[in-house]
């Protein structure tokens, strides 16, 4: 599997303020990467360099092996967006959009019509066809944004907070959607998100503070590297637990005891049969691993 | 070209869609219709009938009518071609304010083509607006005093033409900056407001002082107005003169509708005005041009 970002020593200043600082890693074609921090992290920065909407300080960006310095119009074929927020026309219809926006691509007549039939089905819009955008809801608008950005069958999808403000249903259909994209297309998708539960389902994870590079690895890396485990233990008694001498919070079924990792756990377990007779091991969340890693929690976008 | 006929015709929907940015833009037209309904109509009526009947000639109420008509359907034209030209760019700074200018921005398009739809779609909407109120001008002179030739009707269309790709391209390097709703509500408020007084249309040149009128000659607009004027009325004048009234009067009442303009005592020929605008056109675009050409170097 090649890469199909690479980006090496990237600088980017507004000022005196250094948004991205000699940035560098790759995104592997097909995966699904999460690219995470605060707001002012830089993430919005990389993205807008990548897109060829912000002229870099320094450094080298190659999207499916095109220099962004060479031919940034290659790389914009290959790029779908779905902004933060829809920035479709809300004043004209579904139709009238992708095909305003299909034609900024090349694509028109017979070929838009079939794109618009594909995806329609795809993401379940058909009967939306001559709704005024500014009429939709949250959801039915996310589903235009997305198929919007796969007008022109993209490489690589980047999604910007995609699922901020939506029900958990819609979240769901959409991440549904993508999923399946990704099986059937091969498609790369690059993730910005707040909510820590999709960032755990990424391939690879890349944590950014102040503009640097604070944490990257797979899920599992993170959480084995930044957070221990956690032993539910059912069925026990509070004096069994002080036993076992390691840090617990009392549930309100049972006690969530913190080990250092699994081996810790498997010990336990072994020197201490009789406590364990209903119990369950879990990983750290991504949560924790980004408190751990950056010294905060990322809840909708705020740094607390 | 695909690229450009989706963005110019997107644009113009946009534009004819959103009611709120399509009757702003119609405002200014609409105040100077209510000036003339209730007032300025009847005061230029009195003041060319005291005029002319001081000067020892009868008019007839046709030629009187024509004369008034030709003077508010001259001014009407001049504010609508400059200040709906401004209504409609502002979609420029709509897009940035929406974010739909970065999801323009993602796709392949250059800049000059994104930059060259906004204006030949301002064009279009801005055309379309001024040359349906020019029929209904001339179908409104019809009926108060009709004097017109073939020849002035094709040189009021070509007026209005110039006077639009004036307004588009000026209105293109003004609103270029701008990326705020308060931004745009001031510039719209402003050309809305002002736009009118400055070109001569609320009231003639003529009627300000020496020192604002010599100001006044340094721009434009000023002899888009007069354009329209001198062939909205150069049939009525011609039926003065065919009616001997005196040429000394008629010359008069040329000056008072700013049909004779005059740059620092020298007045300017149709022509040189012709020439102006063309120059003035060409100049607006070509800043445009390099407004778009530095922009993408900074960025």
């Amino acid at each position: 599997m090649g890469n199909i970002i690479e980006i090496n020593h990237l600088n980017k200043s507004f000022g005196e303020v250094r948004a991205v600082q000699d940035l560098s890693f790759r995104v592997k074609e097909g995966e699904l990467f999460a690219f995470l921090g605060i707001n002012g992290a830089g993430k919005s920065t990389t993205i807008n360099i990548l897109c060829g909407q912000l002229a870099k300080d320094s450094g080298r960006v190659i999207v499916n092996g095109t220099d962004l310095d060479r031919d940034v119009d290659r790389i914009k074929r290959d790029l779908g967006v779905v902004f933060q927020n829809s920035v479709l026309d809300s004043a004209l219809t579904v139709w009238d959009n992708l095909k305003s926006r299909a034609a900024l691509y090349g694509i028109t007549g017979r070929e838009f019509r079939a794109r618009f039939a594909e995806l329609s089905e795809l993401l379940a819009f058909g009967d939306l066809k001559k709704r005024t955008v500014g009429k939709l809801s949250g959801g039915q608008r996310r589903r235009i944004d997305i198929a919007r950005a796969l007008l022109h069958r993209p490489k690589l999808l980047i999604l910007d907070e995609p699922t901020t403000g939506l029900d958990p249903q819609t979240r769901s259909i959409l991440w549904n959607v993508i999923s399946d994209l990704r099986r059937e297309e091969k498609m790369t998708v690059f993730l910005t998100t707040h909510y820590m539960e999709e960032a755990a389902d990424a391939d690879y994870v890349v944590i950014l503070d102040s503009g640097k590079i604070a944490a990257e690895g797979t899920p599992l890396e993170l959480k084995n590297t930044y957070t221990g485990d956690f032993i539910t233990i059912y069925r026990t008694e509070e004096e069994q637990i002080r036993r076992l001498d390691q840090s617990y919070t009392a549930i309100r079924d049972a006690y969530r005891v913190s080990v250092p990792n699994t081996a810790a756990a498997t010990e336990l377990i072994i020197k201490y049969p009789s406590i364990f007779r209903d119990y369950e091991i879990t990983k750290g969340k991504m949560d924790d691993v980004f408190l751990a890693v950056t010294g905060k929690k990322l809840t909708g976008g705020a740094a607390k | 070209m695909k690229e450009l006929k989706a963005l110019v015709r997107r644009n113009t929907k946009l534009y004819f869609r959103d009611r709120g940015m399509f009757f702003t833009s119609l405002i200014t037209p609409i105040i100077l219709l209510v000036l003339y309904a209730t007032f300025l109509g009847n005061v230029y009526e009195g003041s060319f009938r005291d005029a002319l009947e001081a000067a020892g000639v009868s008019v007839s109420d046709q030629l009187i009518g024509g004369c008034v008509g030709g003077q508010l359907v001259s001014s009407l034209l001049a504010v609508c071609c400059v200040t709906v030209a401004f209504c409609s760019n502002l979609l420029m700074v709509q897009d940035k304010i929406t974010g739909a200018r970065r999801d323009l921005t993602v796709t392949p398009v250059r800049n000059s083509t994104l930059a060259l739809g906004y204006y030949l779609s301002a064009l279009v909407s801005t055309l379309l607006i001024c040359f349906a109120a020019a029929a209904v001008c001339l179908v409104y002179l019809f009926y108060v005093g009709w004097y017109l030739t073939a020849s002035d009707v094709a040189c009021l269309l070509l007026d209005v033409f110039l006077l639009v790709m004036f307004g588009t391209a000026l209105s293109s390097c003004v609103n270029f900056p701008l990326s705020t709703n308060g931004q745009s509500s001031a510039v719209g408020t402003i050309v809305s407001a002002g736009y009118g007084f400055l070109c001569g249309a609320y009231m003639p040149i003529s009627q300000f002082s020496s020192g604002l009128q010599k100001v006044l000659s340094f721009l434009p607009g000023t002899y888009g107005t007069s354009l329209l004027r001198n062939h909205a009325l150069r049939g009525v004048f011609e039926e003065m003169e065919q009616q001997n009234f005196p040429p000394e009067v008629v010359e008069a009442i040329r000056d008072s509708v700013d049909c004779n303009l005059y740059f620092f005592g020298e007045k300017v020929e149709l022509t040189t005005m012709y020439l102006v605008l063309s120059v003035s056109i060409v100049l607006a675009v070509a800043i445009y041009v390099g407004m778009n050409t530095l922009s993408r170097s900074r960025s």
